[in-house]
């Protein structure tokens, strides 16, 4: 069983690995010019430097593929992270308000430097988004100590949504109309406009977060037994706690920063994750989930720019049309075990 | 057997203020197994938790191998005391196998991946629980005695010297039951292990204990050996049983009996009226019985169901004065029952009893 196990899990990295590989070239190739591959290998290796298929390449496409594939990776480790915290199959960064939290601090802050005239760094960007993660979480948690039940804690997440959405929605409309373009493009949710300079940023985030996030499946292993056992086993259950809310709000916020909300990636790659790998084992499931959310991002990437070329979709249009089903199937199939047991 | 490993003196415990039970004095040895038993709500899980350093101490220290856990770090208290618990496994797509292997957690590396040797512990403990064919079965999809058994062994692959298990037998059929206690004695005697657990089944605890801790109003109310603690009314009275009876020879428990005057007389003996009896008492009922000898394996019974009982002194013949009460009772009654098929020479007053009834060979 334990090789049967292992080839299985070889198979499907394998595949993830090769998926992601094929998209991010699809990425580059196609577009509104089509660029040939071997004009795609020549931009990326340097030669002919200046020509614009180079520039676009170099400076448009390929920035915006490394982000889709680093955010989306970002974006299923931090639902699983809080899939564990919540012990709950259907908690993800959308769903429980915490992008849209983000979503509100950086709309907040672009909006008080563009009046005063100051662009902000990328950094800052992160920092902004990670507070509102912080702050959507917050509330998250102390509505968990009150609900029990996971139905209302998801519903109490949406309505946190709702609430930080309305708000921006709010101080959108008494924005300089020369700020709202900008705001509203990026509040839809998108890849585009992601510098070679943002990528380098998303990068040292998230590989540190995702790191961090791999170091913690020994405890996160333990801690699907339930908190006795996982205690019993020796795990810091504070300390441990409050590792998982620190690294899945910086990976939320990270992807807020730079791409605005993505819904339901959180949710529904780890959920296709463990029926594919067919287990829950964190040090499985967490490189998969990332290589999984790197495909899943750079799929609806790709169709978001694709389908109703030169109009392009904003990417959460795209991810909730997949994502959604597989979240709603994720609820059916816990009800029917919970019947089954 | 050696010394005491588990050792917990001054002991008040409870949740934040609340203290549930107090002035707890306790020393568990290698290779014994203690039973917590008390009415419901006494704090007896709480006392099990609190042991198991999963809530703060209010008062009192809880010391392993004369450590004081407080001072221990979290991994050498895991390495030295696992718990087995009720608390329903929600996780999805784990194998029991996977259940079992997350006991080694204490001694596997920074991304907790198993070793040879510790794959060989679980295989080990998987088998010795009798387990092994549902390695690979999810944990979901099995029957409680299964998960139970299941938590057990990895209670077991975490190689402890203290075993704390919360009921363990609830929620299991009675062949699940003793097979899961038999397993508790055996790993007790073969590796030393102490064991410490709470049991509703009072005729389990009796069986099954080395000695048996009684949890009452807040405090240890009673600490001794089945012997000391099944004897005379106090089972009854720990438990403040009112409806029904307890008998603690056997651990057995009757149902209340009926009162008032007797319609029916029992000649029974040597276990023969039992069925008799019990039936009676369904029926609402109210009976007498007798002759029955003070060492008659069916006295308890009767003397907790019959309205009234005529008995005799232990391997006594039945004398006349008794045979003359009866007869007192007998013309009460509207009907004579004898469940017996012959008489020895103890009980030849019962055969005097029957002729005399006026019921003779009925």
């Amino acid at each position: 069983m334990n090789k049967k196990r292992a080839v299985r899990w070889t198979v499907c990295f394998a595949a993830l690995t090769l998926l992601t590989a094929a998209f991010a070239v699809l990425e580059l190739v196609c577009g509104s010019t089509d660029i040939a591959l071997s004009d795609v290998f020549g931009a990326l290796t340097g030669r002919d430097s200046g020509s614009a298929a180079h520039t676009i390449i170099a400076e448009i496409r390929l920035p915006r593929t490394i982000a889709a594939a680093l955010l989306g990776g970002a974006l299923s480790v931090s639902g699983f992270l809080l899939q564990s915290f919540f012990n709950n199959p259907i908690a993800g960064p959308y769903v429980l308000g915490i992008s849209s939290g983000a979503k509100l601090t950086v709309a907040l802050a672009m909006m008080l430097t563009m009046q005063s005239g100051i662009l902000l760094s990328s950094a800052a960007m992160v920092g902004a988004a990670f507070v509102g993660s912080l702050i959507s979480m917050g509330a998250i948690l102390l509505l968990s100590g009150k609900v029990k039940n996971m139905a209302q804690l998801i519903i109490a997440g949406v309505m946190i949504g709702y609430i930080c959405s309305a708000v921006t929605e709010l101080a959108v409309t008494f924005a300089d109309d020369a700020n709202i373009v900008n705001l509203h493009n990026w509040s839809m949710g998108s890849f585009s406009g992601i510098s070679m300079d943002d990528v380098t940023v998303i990068a040292v985030i998230v590989a540190a977060a995702v790191a961090a996030a791999f170091l913690l499946s020994k405890p996160m292993g333990a801690y699907q037994l339930g908190e006795s056992y996982a205690q019993n086993m020796g795990v810091n259950l504070k300390l441990f706690r409050l590792a998982l809310i620190l690294l899945s709000s910086v990976l939320s916020a990270c992807v807020t920063a730079f791409a605005g909300p993505v819904s339901f990636v959180g949710v529904a790659v780890p959920h296709l994750v463990k029926s594919i790998f067919g287990t829950v084992k964190p040090i499985v499931i967490i490189p998969a989930s990332f290589i999984g959310g790197a495909v899943f991002c750079l799929v609806c990437d790709l169709i978001a720019r694709m389908l109703f070329a030169p109009v392009e979709l904003s990417i959460s249009t795209v991810t909730a049309v997949f994502g959604a089903p597989v979240v709603i199937a994720a609820m059916l199939r816990r009800r029917g075990q919970k019947r089954g047991v | 057997m050696s010394g005491v490993i588990l050792k917990a003196s001054g002991l008040s415990v409870g949740y934040g203020k609340k203290v549930v039970v107090s002035g707890l004095e306790l020393e568990v040895s290698a290779g014994e197994i203690l039973t917590l038993i008390g009415p419901n709500g006494a704090g007896k899980s709480t006392v099990l938790r609190s042991i198991a350093a999963q809530l703060p101490l209010i008062a009192g220290t809880v010391s392993l191998n004369g450590n004081d856990i407080a001072a221990m770090s979290l991994g050498d208290i895991a390495k030295a005391l696992s718990i087995c618990f009720t608390d329903r496994i929600t996780a999805e797509k784990m194998t029991c196998e996977d259940v079992v292997s997350t006991g080694r957690y204490p001694y596997t590396g920074r991304l907790g991946i198993l070793s040879d040797e510790d794959r060989d512990i679980v295989r080990e403990a998987m088998e010795l629980t009798g387990i092994s064919h549902l390695a690979d079965t999810d944990i979901r999809f099995i029957s409680d005695g299964q998960r139970q058994t299941v938590m057990l062994a990895r209670a077991i692959a975490q190689q402890p010297q203290v075993l704390i298990l919360d009921e363990p037998t609830s929620f299991l059929d009675i062949n699940n039951k003793l097979r899961l206690l038999g397993i508790l004695r055996e790993l007790a005697r073969s590796r030393n292990i102490a064991v410490v657990q709470t049991l509703h089944e009072l005729d389990l605890a009796q069986r099954f204990s080395d000695r048996v801790l009684c949890i009452r109003d807040n405090r240890a109310d009673r600490l001794g050996t089945p012997e000391e603690i099944f004897s005379g009314s106090y089972i009854s009275e720990l438990y403040g049983i009112t409806s029904g009876t307890f008998e603690p020879l056997f651990g057995m428990a009757e149902a209340s009996k009926v009162s008032g005057e007797p319609r029916v007389f029992v000649i029974g003996g040597g276990g023969t009226g039992i069925p008799v009896y019990r039936s009676l008492q369904r029926q609402g009922i109210p009976f007498a019985a007798g002759v029955i000898h003070e060492n008659d394996v069916e006295y308890p019974i009767a003397r907790a169901l019959a309205a009234e009982l005529v008995t005799e002194k232990a391997f006594e013949p039945i004398s006349p004065e008794s045979v003359e009460k009866a007869l007192a009772i007998i013309k009460r009654c509207e009907k004579v029952v004898c469940t017996l098929d012959g008489f020895g020479t103890v009980n030849m007053g019962n055969k005097q009893l029957l002729e005399k009834s006026g019921y003779g060979g009925k």
